[in-house]
C-alpha cells in the first residue's frame, strides 16, 4: 500500500471549511476510544466535555471568561502566522502584560481614580509588546532565531513573576502566601451577567472584528498575507520583511499583554505564581483551528474553552485527570494539520496491482 | 569526595540529556527538516521511562521504553509532515503540546513514587583511581552512549555513503531526489533517530538526573537542545562542547544557589534560558559561520514528483 498526493489544481474551499470539522470529529472519536479504554462510558464522558458547558447560564458565562484570553492572544498569533513569523511566546508576554499592569494596584494602591484602571490596561498592553519586542529586535539585528527566543522568554517570565510574588510583591498581610494584595473595587474590571464575565470579553470580541477588517479591506492586512505566501513578491513590492517582524511582534504581544492584565484584573483580583493556565499555548491550537482568520478564531476560542470547561466538570464528575483537556487541546492541533492537506492535495491510497502501473504525469 | 569533584560529577549528569537530545535533531536538522517537538518526545521518553523501570524493576526496559515512545511520538511527527506535507514549525509544537498533555495524564498515576535509578559503572582499580577514576570510570552507562553517540553521528555523517545522502537530502533535495534516493524514507529515518534520541534523553532524566516522575520536568530542555543545534552550526563537536557549557550554566545556577549569596533563586534559574538567548545571538550574528553549515532545505516540504 502507498500514499499519494495529487496536488490540486486550485485550493479546495470546500475542504478549507471542512478540514476543521473533521479534525474536531476525529478528535472526539479518539477522545470516546480514549475513555472507553479507562473503562469510563464514552458517551457519557463526552457529553459531560462537550455538551454540558454550554447547557447552563452559568457555564456559559463561565465559557466567555475562558475563551476570551484565548481569542485576544489568538487572533494576534492568527496575523503572526499568516505572515510566517512564529511568537510562541505569547505564555510569557500573557505574564509580563500581568505584571506591569498590576504594578498600579501593587505599587500605588491609594491611587483611586476612574483613570486607573485605564492605565492598568494600557501598562498590561504595554507590557506585552515591550516583552515581545525582545525576539523581534534579536531577530532583525542579529537574526536569532525567534521561535526560541520567544520562548526562552516564557520561562524567565514566569521566574520573573514567581519572584515578585514570593518577594518585593507578596502581600504583608497575606500569610506568607505567594500572592499579591488583593486588588480594590476600582482596580477590577467591570463585569456582567452573575458577575463573572468581565470586560475581557468585550475586548476579545473587538479585537476579533478590528483585526478581521484591517486583513480583510486593508493595504496592512494584503502585506501580511503576502510577507507570509510570496516573500520575494512582498520585497518587490518594498514591504520590509524586519518591519513585519517587529509589527507582529508587538501586535501579538500587546493582546497577550492585554489578556493577561484582563486574568488579573478579572477573574483573578491578585497576582499569583501561575496566572494563566497556558492560555498562551493553547492560543496556538486556536489560531490554526480559526484557519488564521480573527472571525474563525472568535469560534475556535469558544469551542478551546469549551475543553477547559470540560475538563474542570469531567474532573469533579468521573474523576478523570485534567490533563485530559490538554491532550484534546494536542491532538485537535494534530488533526487540524492533517486535514489541511486535504486544502491543497487529494489523497490517494495505491494498492499491490496498482503500484506497477502508476501512470506518469 | 572532593567539593570539585562533585561539581563536575552533577555537570557531566547535567549535560548528558541537553547531548542526547541535541545530537538526535543534529541528524534531523541534517536531512532538511525541523522537528520542533523535542521537548514533546522528551518529556514521553521521561513519562515512558519512568513508568516502566517502576513497574518492571529494571532501569533497562525503562530506558528501552523511553526510546520507544521517543520514536512513536516522532513517527507521528513524520507521518504529518512527510506522508501529508504539513507545515513542520506548527506540527512540532502540536507534538509538544501533545507530549506535555499526554505525559501529565500517563504520570499521574507515578508522581511521587520512588524511581529506580541507572546504576553507576564501577571497574575495580581504574574507578578507585582518586578525582579521576569517579569521572572518568564511574558514570552511568548512558553518559558513555551520550558521547559515543556523538563521535558516531559525526563519522556517519562526514565520513560515510550514508551520511553523504542524508547531507544531500537536507542540502538539496530535488537533486537527490533526480540521483534516484528516496527523500521521504531518509527523513523518515532521520526523524526517528532524533526521536531515539530524545526518548532516551527524557528517560536519562527520570532515571539518572532526578529518579522520579515529576510533571513537566523537562523544564525546556528540549528548546535547549533545538538552540544548541543552531548553536553548534550544525556540526556534532561544537554541540558536544555547546551541551557542556550548558550543563554547567545550569548546575552553577544551583551551586550559587547553596552558597547562600543573596541572589534570589529564581534570577539563577532563569540563567540557562537567558545564556540559551545570548547564545543564539552570539552565533546568528556571525553570519558566514552559520550559512557554510545550514541545511539548505531545512524546514521545506517536499513532494516527490512522480
Amino acid at each position: 500500500m502507498k500514499l499519494i498526493l495529487e496536488k490540486r489544481q486550485e485550493h479546495s474551499q470546500a475542504m478549507a471549511y471542512l478540514s476543521p470539522v473533521i479534525a474536531i470529529a476525529l478528535t472526539v472519536v479518539i477522545g470516546g476510544i480514549i475513555f472507553a479504554l479507562r473503562g469510563l462510558n464514552p458517551f457519557e464522558a463526552l457529553f459531560i466535555y462537550f455538551i454540558e458547558p454550554v447547557t447552563t447560564l452559568w457555564s456559559l458565562e463561565e465559557l466567555a471568561v475562558k475563551a476570551a484570553p484565548l481569542v485576544l492572544i489568538g487572533v494576534g498569533l492568527a496575523i503572526c502566522f499568516t505572515a510566517n513569523v512564529w511568537n510562541i511566546g505569547a505564555e510569557g508576554q500573557l505574564t509580563a502584560g500581568a505584571l506591569l499592569g498590576s504594578a498600579i494596584p501593587i505599587l500605588f494602591t491609594g491611587w483611586q481614580s476612574p483613570l486607573t484602571l485605564v492605565a492598568m490596561l494600557v501598562l498590561g498592553a504595554v507590557g506585552g509588546a515591550l516583552f515581545a519586542a525582545i525576539p523581534a529586535l534579536l531577530k532583525n539585528r542579529f537574526g536569532a532565531n525567534e521561535i526560541l527566543t520567544s520562548l526562552m522568554l516564557v520561562y524567565v517570565a514566569q521566574l520573573l513573576l514567581d519572584w515578585l510574588v514570593r518577594g518585593p510583591w507578596r502581600d504583608p498581610k497575606g500569610f506568607n502566601f505567594p500572592k499579591s494584595v488583593t486588588f480594590e473595587d476600582w482596580q477590577l474590571l467591570p463585569t456582567f451577567g452573575d458577575g463573572r464575565v468581565h470586560l475581557g470579553a468585550v475586548f476579545a470580541v473587538i479585537a476579533a472584528l478590528v483585526l478581521a477588517v484591517v486583513m480583510a479591506r486593508t493595504l496592512k492586512g494584503f502585506e501580511v498575507r503576502v510577507i507570509g505566501n510570496a516573500p520575494r513578491a512582498g520585497a518587490f513590492a518594498g514591504f520590509s520583511r524586519n518591519k513585519m517582524v517587529l509589527f507582529c511582534f508587538l501586535l501579538s504581544g500587546g493582546l497577550a499583554g492585554l489578556a493577561g492584565i484582563c486574568e488579573v484584573a478579572g477573574p483573578g483580583g491578585h497576582l499569583q505564581p501561575n496566572v494563566s493556565p497556558g492560555y498562551g499555548f493553547t492560543a496556538i491550537i486556536v489560531a490554526f483551528l480559526g484557519r488564521l482568520n480573527p472571525v474563525g478564531v472568535l469560534f475556535a476560542g469558544v469551542l478551546l474553552g469549551i475543553s477547559y470547561l470540560g475538563g474542570e466538570a469531567a474532573q469533579v464528575t468521573l474523576g478523570i485527570s485534567d490533563k485530559m483537556a490538554q491532550v484534546f487541546q494536542g491532538m485537535l492541533l494534530f488533526f487540524i494539520l492533517a486535514c489541511d492537506t486535504l486544502i491543497l492535495y487529494r489523497i490517494k491510497l495505491l494498492f499491490g496491482s496498482q503500484l506497477r502501473q502508476v501512470p506518469a504525469e | 569526595m572532593g567539593a570539585l569533584e562533585a561539581v563536575i560529577l552533577t555537570i557531566i549528569t547535567a549535560s548528558t540529556p541537553l547531548l542526547l537530545a541535541a545530537v538526535g535533531e543534529l541528524v534531523v536538522e541534517r536531512s532538511g527538516v525541523l522537528n520542533l517537538g523535542v521537548e514533546g518526545m522528551m518529556v514521553m521518553g521521561a513519562v515512558c521511562g519512568f513508568a516502566a523501570a517502576y513497574t518492571s524493576g529494571s532501569p533497562y526496559l525503562g530506558i528501552a521504553a523511553g526510546i520507544t515512545a521517543g520514536i512513536g511520538m516522532s513517527l507521528l511527527f513524520a507521518f504529518l509532515t512527510q506522508s501529508l506535507v504539513s507545515n513542520q514549525v506548527a506540527t512540532g509544537l502540536a507534538l509538544t503540546l501533545l507530549g506535555l498533555g499526554l505525559s501529565g495524564l500517563i504520570g499521574e498515576a507515578f508522581t511521587g513514587l520512588p524511581g529506580v535509578k541507572l546504576p553507576k559503572i564501577w571497574i575495580p582499580v581504574l574507578t578507585d583511581i582518586p578525582f579521576i577514576g569517579p569521572i572518568l570510570f564511574g558514570q552511568d552507562i548512558l553518559v558513555y552512549v551520550s558521547i559515543a553517540l556523538t563521535i558516531a553521528v559525526a563519522h556517519v555523517l562526514f565520513k560515510t555513503r550514508i551520511g553523504l545522502v542524508i547531507r544531500a537530502v537536507g542540502g538539496n533535495h530535488h537533486s537527490a531526489h533526480a540521483l534516484g534516493y528516496n527523500v521521504i524514507a531518509v527523513r523518515y529515518a532521520c526523524i526517528a533517530f532524533g526521536g531515539a534520541c530524545a526518548g532516551l534523553a527524557g528517560a536519562y532524566l527520570s532515571l539518572a538526573y532526578t529518579p522520579q516522575w515529576i510533571e513537566n520536568m523537562t523544564a525546556g530542555r528540549g528548546w535547549i537542545a533545538l538552540a544548541l543545534v543552531v548553536f553548534s552550526t550544525w556540526l556534532p563537536r561544537r554541540l558536544a562542547i555547546g551541551a557542556y557549557l550548558f550543563g554547567t550554566v545550569w548546575i552553577m545556577g544551583l551551586y550559587v544557589q547553596g552558597l547562600g549569596i543573596g541572589i534570589p533563586s529564581q534570577f539563577l534559574s532563569s540563567l540557562p534560558y537567558l545564556v540559551t538567548i545570548v547564545a543564539l545571538v552570539v552565533i546568528s550574528g556571525n553570519r558566514t559561520l552559520t550559512k557554510v553549515n545550514t541545511p539548505a532545505c531545512i524546514g521545506q516540504p517536499f513532494v516527490p514528483d512522480r
